[in-house]
């Protein structure tokens, strides 16, 4: 059942992504990665991760798709404004070194798994909720990771701020 | 109950110093009307010397914390001691740049000093998580600086060329870090390299597949060849100070955390590493040396000599053992400084907008303006690794390492990659001094702060190649506890 | 562990069901028909001028990086609250210095006028 489940929420995730750079339009592009998004929350929440999942369709699904929309309506591309040739060759650049990624990752995995089951490791804890599991690690042990977050959405409002807010407002 | 972690908070003391401070300026920015850039350069200034005490009274502490994610090995404070000298020599090239360039905010400094604390934070990281974030806070605020000159397009370009690389690089490095903890359930270095030499069987396949992966990751940083193509729109759109921070910081901040990586995690899958940074080692050197040769423009030539040296650089990491991290960090000082004394006197050089960079617009600067056209040599000689500077010393620390350890080749490809790059640093002198002069209404002030910038890193460029001795002396005993 | 999402599946291929339904009933009975009147983006009401896709303004860009900001900010809390009871005083001081941090930002986002509409 939960194989079945995964081999669902897998072809729903990479037809989404096939989707997300075929579309010819800007919007229906973003449209396709909050969905992609959402079908990693299900595979998140699949493997046990709940907290995961719930933060990838609040933030990535939500927050950060409501940007994406905003920059596309920004910037406001009608047509694409890549040159046909230039298309071409980056399509099968593209198409080559992915294919050569994809077959490198499946060797390192595949060799992996024939090793033995030591290289694979268990992350979660099925006899803890997942919150439980991450709020005892972030604010014990990766303390100053977490406080560190902090600083960088200071620096992130200040640069935003900065680069987008026109000069002379006050 | 939950175990509460000893924090130690002692070992960010340095850190903690330098963000207060960029919290001053900041506030310092948005409280007070009137001119305030000189109130916070001094501000700045003071945070950094403060820093740079309180680094060096942790010195011989070996102290970590935080459960582990951080230590402070005299390694570690070594580079964080250049990560200061970098930045307080960036504020003294700033001080005047910006004021020419009628873009004064004071958020330049608040940027620059976060860019520090995120360096500071890679260079003690001893846990992947830690890097990772250290080096978004070290990252973030040069891409903002980058394109800090909002009015010029090309800032712009470079802002948004560096952004979509640098979030590309940090996807290699997240996806890496996923595989080394699938491999090995841990993110902690020593860990990683406990549950590796307990390993009964070779190398797993996932572990060297993260490896790589995290490499890809910091080679953009450091810009390694192949993934250098950012680095001269970046260079050249970016302003002349932030460039010459570029060429440091998060450079020096790249190899500090590649060598702990190194020795300290990956030391038992080593051997299969070596190969994987020996042709990274030369592809950078010679790709970088070779484009440099063609480059017409002053600040697009240093970007490519900048990247050359970070593949000399990586010479003293295929070497790996003591005397590689020794040449590395003696090295990284002496580049410190001749890089920043080049880019002074490009800032010194420079017009309003610096609509012409080009080296032919040099000419015969030596009949007006001697005294800049001879510093200005000293530091083509010491990039280039002529005696008695710097850049020789380190170049020669750095080889014969090589030759100790047995990498030959690696050694011979390098000294004719030194050769080579004469070529193209010595041009730069022959302009200023043996041809007619073409612009004859250049003139040049000279500010205090950036005569300052330009002075120290002068009298440090001699007296590193002079007197290296002590040097030689502080590089060693920071690698106390590390082999 | 998926028994209990079993309502959620059933709801999830009602949502996927449904529209498709809708979708696909109007082909069969009805028939498509397509006149300027029709088309417009009010039938009876003021004629539509231009083209909806306009730039937007950047301000609207800055507010939505600002809310996204602040919403990661709040997403840390949630673990927190979740654990805090445990924590005890050191939980208040880690996620006081966590705030207080972003206290800084938001008063330069103030200051700044960043929100301000203009």
């Amino acid at each position: 059942m939960q194989l079945a489940i995964f081999i669902i929420f897998a072809i729903l995730c990479i037809f989404g992504s096939i989707l997300v750079i075929t579309l010819r339009s800007a919007v229906s592009s973003a449209i396709a990665l909050v969905f992609v998004m959402c079908v990693i929350a299900g595979l998140f929440a699949l493997v046990g991760a709940l907290f995961v999942a719930a933060l990838q369709v609040i933030v990535y699904a939500g927050a950060v798709m409501v940007l994406f929309l905003f920059i596309i309506m920004l910037l406001n591309l009608k047509e694409e404004l890549i040159s046909e040739d230039d298309k071409k060759f980056t399509r099968f650049l593209g198409i080559v070194l992915g294919t050569a990624f994809l077959f490198e990752l499946a060797f390192f995995v595949r060799t992996a798994l024939m090793r033995g089951s030591e290289a694979l490791y268990e992350p979660v804890p099925k006899t803890l909720s997942s919150i439980a599991v991450i709020s005892s690690e972030l604010f014990t042990k990766f303390l100053f990771p977490f406080e560190l977050t902090s600083v960088l959405l200071l620096i992130a409002i200040v640069g935003a701020i900065l680069l987008a807010k026109k000069k002379n407002e006050k | 109950m939950i175990q509460i972690p000893n924090i130690n908070i002692s070992i960010i003391y340095p850190e903690i110093i330098i963000f207060i401070t960029a919290v001053i300026i900041l506030l310092v920015e948005i409280f007070s009307n009137g001119k305030k850039w000189y109130a916070q350069s001094i501000i700045a200034l003071i945070g950094i010397i403060v820093s740079g005490y309180a680094v060096s009274n942790q010195w011989n502490s070996f102290a970590s914390g935080f459960s582990e994610v951080l230590v402070a090995d005299n390694f570690a404070l070594m580079f964080k001691l250049i990560f200061l000298l970098g930045a307080l020599l960036t504020v003294f090239l700033s001080i005047w740049y910006f004021r020419r360039e009628e873009i004064q905010q004071g958020e330049y400094f608040f940027l620059i000093l976060s860019s520090v604390i995120g360096m500071m934070i890679l260079s003690s990281a001893n846990e992947l998580i830690t890097a990772f974030l250290g080096l978004e806070v070290m990252s973030l605020p040069l891409y903002v600086l980058a394109g800090f000159d909002k009015k010029k397009l090309l800032s712009n370009e470079a802002a948004l060329k560096y952004f979509i690389m640098g979030a590309f690089a940090s996807g290699f490095l997240v996806y890496g870090i996923t595989f080394i903890y699938g491999a090995t359930g841990t993110t902690n270095f020593d860990k990683i390299s406990m549950v590796i030499s307990s390993r009964s069987f070779g190398i797993d396949p996932l572990l060297l597949l993260g490896f790589i992966l995290i490499l890809i990751g910091f080679s953009f940083k450091t810009a390694f060849v192949p993934f250098h193509s950012w680095v001269p729109d970046v260079y050249t759109g970016a302003p002349t100070p932030v460039t010459a921070f570029f060429s440091i910081g998060p450079k020096a901040a790249g190899f500090a955390i590649l060598f702990r990586l190194i020795i300290k995690a990956f030391a038992p899958i080593g051997g299969s590493i070596i190969p994987i940074l020996w042709i990274l080692a030369v592809l950078t050197m010679t790709v970088g040396n070779l484009i440099a040769l063609t480059q017409r423009n002053i600040k697009r030539m240093l970007a490519y000599s900048s990247i050359a040296h970070a593949g000399y650089l990586l010479i003293s990491l295929v070497v790996g053992n003591g005397r590689g991290a020794s040449a590395a960090l003696f090295y990284l000082i002496a580049y410190t400084v001749m890089t920043v004394g080049a880019f002074g006197i490009v800032i010194l050089l420079g017009e309003k907008g610096e609509k012409d960079l080009s080296i032919n617009g040099y000419s015969g600067l030596a009949y007006r303006y001697p005294a800049a056209a001879v510093v200005m040599s000293l530091f083509m000689f010491s990039l280039a690794g002529i005696p008695p500077t710097a850049g020789f010393i380190g170049k020669f620390y750095i080889f014969s390492s090589a030759i100790s350890k047995g990498f030959i080749w690696l050694a011979v490809i390098g000294i004719v990659n030194s050769v080579i790059s004469v070529y193209y640093y010595l041009r730069v002198v022959v302009v200023m001094f043996m041809k007619p002069e073409i612009q004859a209404g250049r003139v040049v002030c000279f500010p205090v702060s950036l005569m300052v910038a330009i002075i120290l890193a002068a009298i440090g460029v001699l007296q590193i190649g002079m007197f290296p001795q002590g040097w030689f002396e502080a590089v060693r005993y920071s690698l106390i506890g590390l082999f | 562990m998926l028994r209990i999402y079993f309502p959620i599946l059933v709801l999830l291929a009602f949502a996927v069901i449904t529209p498709l339904v809708m979708l696909i009933i109007p082909k069969i009975l009805g028939k498509r028909e397509s006149t300027p009147v029709k088309d417009a983006a009010y039938e009876c009401g003021i004629p539509a001028k231009g083209d909806a896709r306009e730039r937007f303004p950047i301000k609207f860009y800055l507010i939505a990086i600002l809310f996204l900001l602040f919403d990661i900010e709040a997403i840390f809390l949630y673990p927190w609250a979740y654990i805090y009871r445990k924590l005890g005083i050191f939980g208040l001081i880690e996620m006081g210095v966590f705030v207080f941090i972003l206290l800084v930002g938001y008063l330069y986002v103030i200051k700044k006028g960043a929100l301000r509409w203009q």
